[in-house]
């Protein structure tokens, strides 16, 4: 690890650790404040929601979430907040090294006498640690919200924590998932259309496989390896899901410090 | 001790041709012209250097040391300067030299402020502001601040003005007599003229020639103007004349050979002006690629 390097990419991006924080803060406070609102008219919201299509409800969990109760209340706003998440963790893995390569920084800073496995690591724990900073402040926002809005309504501690707790997991993923496809692709010109791509592609590949039915789609995608339904539900992960989705982290990983230590940087053209 | 030793280097880019079979080595404290035009393989070859891309066989040696194998160790020593430079837009220029100084171990901020001064360099401004020629001297900055013992620098002068120029030519040389190799890629023949002692020329990715400077000037062509009343070019139709050019009573020539028979041949001639001269590297250039 190179302490310049973590420092640089970290000063980078802390705009955009701040707007993507805000932005999730806001998603959290703002709607769990309408709470108690939604459980003082549970039977009404139950009715009214009943009335949309089944394949609606079933692309966003609502046919197995109860919005009356403290966690399925707050799993229906953490599924846009891992959106939200997902995207951001994308842009930041195919940003990561691209950045350099289409801003043509890349000859900078691989002529200096750091190696490539060097500059991956650094770049990586910089990154990491942008997502946790927004990570830390999801905490916060979720336990201010639940704590100032639960009213006389009890909780279960276990279930927000392990809702919050998957979030890390679920940022490593689409983090090391977009480095390693920005490095399988001979250029990424611009980090967002693949960023969004791959974000709100694994979402809509969830809603998809809940519209459906029992489509095997889900296997790949995050949203149903953490899907918040499944963890209120059953108070715990999905255990083979979980792995599943561990292990296509570390293969990524790995393969990217493969491809990137034998990658020939474009030059200028 | 070798300080670049190239060794049946070549790269292909996929089915494109980076460069082919490039051996070359450069003793320490020369300066090494690398001579070629656009697309001959320059950048290639010093990118291979700095092991910013992976040859295809081959290899090179820097330093006595494998580029491959001891990247970062080698360049700890290498001041490298692109023909075209790119750096962090939203950076002040202090911010980004000072990045770039912590990647060495010792204390580069005296070195960093004496080449600003002499650059020129407003160090307060942001990158994204500065001109094409002062984005240019930061990277001479930048390429210098550490000391390097090797420096690679790849057409170095694109967007300098010529008294830019010649301060960085004035720079170059200093660095040179303290002992540092510079190692110095150009299309533009007249500096490395000026500059080198010794040049490689290198053509579709091959090279075409090595020698020294002078040896390239002097066994080479000789040009050669002959001014006389009623002359007839034919009159030098000899075996080693190529080139033959009548303007206003004077016929000029290249010979290569042995010069006497050409003397010889004028003698015989009423003439009014004879020049014989040196061809300027850019001409024995243009024979390299005829």
């Amino acid at each position: 690890m190179n302490a310049n390097i973590y420092r640089h990419e970290l000063l980078a991006r802390l705009k955009s650790v701040l707007i993507w924080s805000l932005a999730i803060a806001y998603l959290i406070l703002f709607n769990f404040s309408m709470f108690p609102v939604f459980a003082d008219q549970a039977a009404m919201m139950n009715e009214f929601l009943a009335r949309y299509p089944r394949e609606l409800r079933a692309a966003f969990g609502l046919d197995r979430m109860d919005l009356s109760t403290v966690s399925g209340f707050y799993s229906f706003i953490f599924f846009f907040v891992q959106l939200c998440l997902a995207i951001q963790a994308s842009n930041y893995g195919f940003g990561l090294v691209s950045v350099e390569e289409s801003e043509l920084t890349a000859d900078f800073l691989l002529s200096k006498p750091v190696s490539r496995s060097q500059v991956l690591t650094s770049k990586l724990l910089a990154a990491l640690t942008s997502l946790t900073i927004t990570n830390l402040v999801a905490w916060a926002c979720s336990f201010t919200a639940v704590l100032l809005f639960r009213g006389a309504r009890a909780y279960e501690p276990r279930t927000l924590l392990l809702l919050l707790g998957s979030i890390v997991i679920f940022q490593l993923f689409f983090l090391n998932v977009g480095l390693v496809i920005s490095l399988l692709v001979k250029r990424v010109r611009s980090v967002t259309p693949y960023g969004l791509g791959l974000g709100f592609g694994a979402y809509v590949l969830n809603a998809f496989s809940g519209i459906l039915g029992d489509v095997k789609l889900e296997l790949i995608t995050p949203f149903k390896h953490f899907d918040p339904t499944y963890i209120v539900q059953h108070a715990a992960y999905n255990t083979p899901l979980l792995l599943l989705n561990a292990a296509v982290t570390v293969i990524s990983l790995a393969a990217s410090y493969w491809l990137y230590i034998r990658r020939d940087i474009p030059a200028v053209s | 001790m070798s300080i670049i030793e190239v060794s049946h280097l070549t790269k292909y880019y996929g089915k494109a041709r980076g460069i082919v079979d490039v051996s070359f080595a450069e003793e320490e404290g020369e300066i090494f012209g690398f001579i070629g035009p656009n697309g001959a393989g320059k950048s290639t070859t010093i990118r291979l250097l700095l092991s910013l891309i992976h040859p295809t066989s081959g290899g090179a040696k820097v330093f006595g040391k494998d580029v491959l194998a001891h990247g970062p160790e080698i360049r700890r020593d290498i001041g490298y300067l692109p023909s075209e430079v790119f750096y962090y837009e939203g950076m002040k220029v202090i911010d980004l030299l000072k990045y770039s100084a912590s990647f060495y171990a010792h204390d580069c901020t005296r070195r960093l402020h004496e080449l600003s001064e002499i650059m020129e360099l407003e160090l307060h401004r942001r990158i994204s502001d500065l001109s094409y020629g002062n984005k240019k001297k930061v990277g001479i900055v930048q390429g210098l601040l550490h000391s390097p013992k090797l420096l690679l620098l790849d057409e170095p002068t694109a967007g300098l003005d010529p008294l830019m120029q010649r301060k960085f030519f004035d720079l170059i040389r200093a660095e040179n007599s303290r002992g540092v190799t510079v190692f110095f890629s150009s299309h533009i023949l007249g500096e490395v003229q000026r500059l080198c002692s010794r040049v490689g020329i290198i053509r579709e990715g091959r090279i075409a020639e090595i020698s020294d400077i002078r040896t390239l000037q002097q066994n080479n062509y000789k040009k050669v103007g002959v001014t006389a009343a009623e002359l007839n070019p034919a009159a030098f139709d000899l075996p080693g004349v190529t080139n033959v050019q009548t303007e206003d009573g004077t016929v000029r020539f290249f010979f290569k050979g042995d010069i006497n028979t050409v003397l010889r041949k004028i003698s015989g001639i009423q003439v009014m002006d004879v020049t014989i001269e040196e061809p300027t590297l850019e001409e024995i250039f243009m024979h390299y690629y005829e």
